[in-house]
C-alpha cells in the first residue's frame, strides 16, 4: 500500500473517536449504579477499544512509517489526536455519560452504516463488524435516555444537564472537512453532513419518548479533528499513556 | 473461595440447632447429599444449611464485586491496547460472576439489596485478598496468576457442591477462571523476561501477594470447626489446608519457571510427603484483615458504598419509569 497521509488522517479520526470513548467508559468499571450497568458499559468500552485497534493499525499502514496501533494510542500528544471533542468529555454522573453515548453512538451507527460500503476494503470490513456493535450501544443509550428522562424529577434534571453539557460538541460531528474531499469523492470516506437529517430524526424521536426537549441551537465548540482539544484530553492521555511514557521501549 | 470463615459465623450457624429439625426429613436430606444429589431451591433443607449457604454464596458474590476494584484500578493505565482489552474483559467477567452468585443466593430467599446492605454495613464479609492495594502493573499479573489461581483451586470442587444453583454458577465461573489465571501468568512472564525495572516490579508483586494468597484458603483446619459439617453437607469438598497445600505445590514450580523467588525461606520440597513444606502464615494479619483492618479495606468499602449511593437515583429512575410505563399500558 502506498503511503497516503489523508487516508491515515481519516483512519486516525475514526480510531481516536473509539479509543477515547472506550477509555472514558472504562473509568466506570467497578463504580456503576448496578452490576448490570457495569457489565454493559465494559462491553461497550471493549467494543470501542477493539474498533480503535483496527482503525489505528490501518492508520499505521496508510501512513507507512512503521507505527502500530499502540504507538498511536500511547505515544502521541494531544495535538496529534484526531477524535471529536464529544468523546473526550468527562463522564460526570450516569446521565451525563448516557447523554454523551446517546449523541455519539447514534451518529457513529449512521457513520458506520455508510462506511461499510466504503471503496476502501479495510475500512469497509471494520465498519461492517462495528456497525452491529454500535447499534447495540445506541440502543442501550436510547433506552436509558428514556428511563432517565421519563423517570423521576431528579433523573430528569440530571439528564437535561447532561445533554446541556454535551450538546455544544455535536456540531463538530457534521462538519465537512475540505481536507477529506478527495476521500469523500473517491467513495472512501463518509460525507458527514449527509448524516445530519437521520441523526436529528433519531435524536428527536428518542427525546420525545423521554419527554425531553431538544437542546436549543447554539454556537458549536470545535477543534478536535485538527488537534485542538478540550482541557480534558491531556489528563486522559497522561493517565492512559503513563506506563509507555515511564518505561520507554519496554514490552508489555 | 472468596469466602472467609469467621468464628462469629460458626456461632451464628450453630445457634440454629439441627435438633429442632424434623429427624426424618433431616435424615432423607443427609442421605441425598451423601449420594451427591443436588438440592434444589424448592426442596426441603435444614435451616442451618440454608443460612450457611446464604452466607457462603453472598460472601463469594461480594468478593467478585469488591474484587473488581483492585484490578479496575489499572484498566485506564493498562500498557497497551491488547492488555487493556484483556483486563477489561477479565474484570467484566468478575462482575458477571457476582451476578450469577447473587442470583444463586436469591434462590435461598434473600434479595440482592439485602445482601448489598449487609456488605456495606460491615455485617457481610468478602475475601481478605481484596484489601491489599495494586501498586504497579505487575500486581495485575500477580493477581491473575495467584489470586485467580487460588480461586480455581477453591472453586473447581464447588462445581460438585450440593446446592444445585451454586454448583451450576460455579461451572460457568470456572470456565472463565482459567483464562484469568493464564492472562496473569502471561503478564508475569512478560515482565520477568523484560527490563530490569520490569523484573523488579514482578518480584516485588510476588513478594507482596504470596502470603495474602495463601491466606485466601482460610484459617488452618484446626481453627475451622465448621469444616466437618460443611464437608458433610458438600458445601465444601476439601479442607482449607488441603487446598492450600495443593496451591503451593502447583504454584512454586511456576514461580521457578518465571525465575522469581517465592518469599519464604522455609519453602522446601519434601520428598517423603510428596509436597512442599512451607513457612508459617501470619494468622494475626489474616484475622486483622478479616476484622476490616486490611491496608485498603476503607478504600474498598468507601468505593462500593459510593457507587451504590451515587447510583441510587439511577435505580430509582428505572423503577419509576417502569411503573409509569406499566400504568400507561394498563390505561390503553
Ligand atoms: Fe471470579
Ligand atoms: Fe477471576
Amino acid at each position: 500500500m502506498l503511503p497516503d497521509a489523508t487516508l491515515a488522517d481519516y483512519a486516525l479520526r475514526l480510531g481516536d473517536d473509539s479509543l477515547v470513548l472506550g477509555q472514558r467508559l472504562s473509568e466506570w468499571c467497578g463504580h456503576a449504579p448496578m452490576l448490570e450497568i457495569d457489565l454493559a458499559l465494559s462491553n461497550i468500552a471493549l467494543d470501542l477499544i477493539g474498533q480503535a485497534s483496527h482503525f489505528l493499525k490501518f492508520a499505521g499502514r496508510a501512513e507507512g512509517r512503521g507505527r502500530d496501533a499502540d504507538s498511536f494510542a500511547f505515544r502521541r500528544d494531544a495535538l496529534d489526536f484526531r477524535n471529536c471533542l464529544l468523546v473526550e468529555q468527562p463522564n460526570g454522573d450516569f446521565a451525563q455519560t448516557m447523554a454523551r453515548q446517546f449523541l455519539f453512538s447514534n451518529w457513529q451507527e449512521l457513520l458506520f452504516a455508510q462506511l461499510q460500503h466504503s471503496a476502501n476494503d479495510t475500512l469497509a470490513d471494520i465498519a461492517r463488524k462495528a456497525v452491529k456493535e454500535v447499534a447495540y450501544h445506541a440502543h442501550f443509550a436510547n433506552e436509558w435516555m428514556v428511563r432517565l428522562g421519563d423517570g423521576t424529577e431528579e433523573s430528569r434534571a440530571r439528564t437535561i444537564a447532561g445533554l446541556e453539557w454535551m450538546w455544544r460538541f455535536t456540531g463538530e460531528l457534521f462538519e465537512r472537512d475540505p481536507a477529506l474531499k478527495p476521500l469523500v469523492d473517491a467513495g472512501v470516506a463518509v460525507d458527514v453532513p449527509s448524516l445530519r437529517p437521520d441523526w436529528e430524526d433519531r435524536i428527536s424521536r428518542t427525546l420525545a419518548e423521554a419527554r425531553l426537549e431538544l437542546p436549543k441551537p447554539r454556537r458549536w465548540v470545535m477543534g478536535g479533528r485538527v488537534g485542538h482539544h478540550s482541557e480534558h484530553l491531556g489528563h486522559l492521555l497522561s493517565e492512559m499513556q503513563f506506563l509507555q511514557r515511564a518505561y520507554p521501549g519496554a514490552m508489555w | 473461595m472468596y469466602t472467609t470463615e469467621l468464628k462469629e459465623r460458626n456461632q451464628a450457624v450453630q445457634g440454629l440447632s439441627l435438633e429442632r429439625e424434623d429427624p426424618e426429613r433431616l435424615a432423607a436430606f443427609e442421605a441425598r447429599v451423601a449420594a451427591d444429589d443436588f438440592i434444589e431451591p424448592k426442596d426441603w433443607m435444614p435451616e442451618a444449611y440454608r443460612k450457611t449457604l446464604i452466607r457462603q454464596i453472598s460472601q463469594h458474590a461480594h468478593s467478585e464485586s469488591v474484587g473488581m476494584l483492585p484490578e479496575g484500578n489499572w484498566i485506564t493505565r493498562a500498557p497497551n491496547l491488547r492488555r487493556k482489552a484483556i483486563l477489561l474483559a477479565k474484570v467484566q467477567d468478575e462482575g458477571g460472576h457476582g451476578l450469577y452468585l447473587y442470583a444463586a443466593a436469591e434462590t435461598l430467599g434473600i434479595t440482592r439489596e439485602e445482601m448489598i446492605e449487609a456488605l456495606h454495613s460491615g455485617r457481610a464479609k468478602y475475601s481478605t485478598i481484596f484489601n491489599y492495594p495494586t501498586l504497579t502493573w505487575a500486581d495485575i499479573g500477580a493477581i491473575g496468576w495467584l489470586v485467580d489461581g487460588a480461586a480455581i483451586m477453591n472453586q473447581v470442587p464447588l462445581q460438585r457442591t450440593s446446592y444445585g444453583p451454586y454448583a451450576r454458577a460455579m461451572v460457568r465461573i470456572c470456565k472463565e477462571e482459567s483464562f484469568h489465571q493464564r492472562q496473569g501468568y502471561e503478564i508475569m512472564m512478560t515482565l520477568a523476561n523484560g527490563t530490569d525495572a520490569q523484573k523488579r516490579m514482578a518480584q516485588d508483586a510476588l513478594d507482596r501477594w504470596w502470603w495474602p494468597s495463601l491466606m485466601m484458603f482460610g484459617p488452618p483446619d484446626e481453627n475451622s470447626p465448621n469444616t466437618a459439617q460443611s464437608v458433610r453437607w458438600r458445601i465444601k469438598r476439601e479442607t482449607n489446608d488441603e487446598l492450600r497445600q495443593k496451591f503451593v505445590d502447583v504454584t512454586v514450580p511456576q514461580a521457578d519457571a518465571l525465575g522469581l523467588v517465592v518469599p519464604d525461606p522455609k519453602l522446601k520440597w519434601n520428598e517423603e510427603r510428596g509436597h512442599y513444606d512451607f513457612g508459617d502464615i501470619d494468622w494475626d494479619e489474616f484475622y486483622a484483615v478479616v476484622r476490616g483492618e486490611g491496608p485498603v479495606a476503607k478504600e474498598r468499602m468507601t468505593a462500593r458504598v459510593k457507587a451504590w449511593e451515587d447510583g441510587k437515583w439511577v435505580r430509582d429512575a428505572a423503577a419509576a419509569h417502569a411503573e409509569k410505563r406499566g400504568m400507561r399500558i394498563a390505561a390503553e
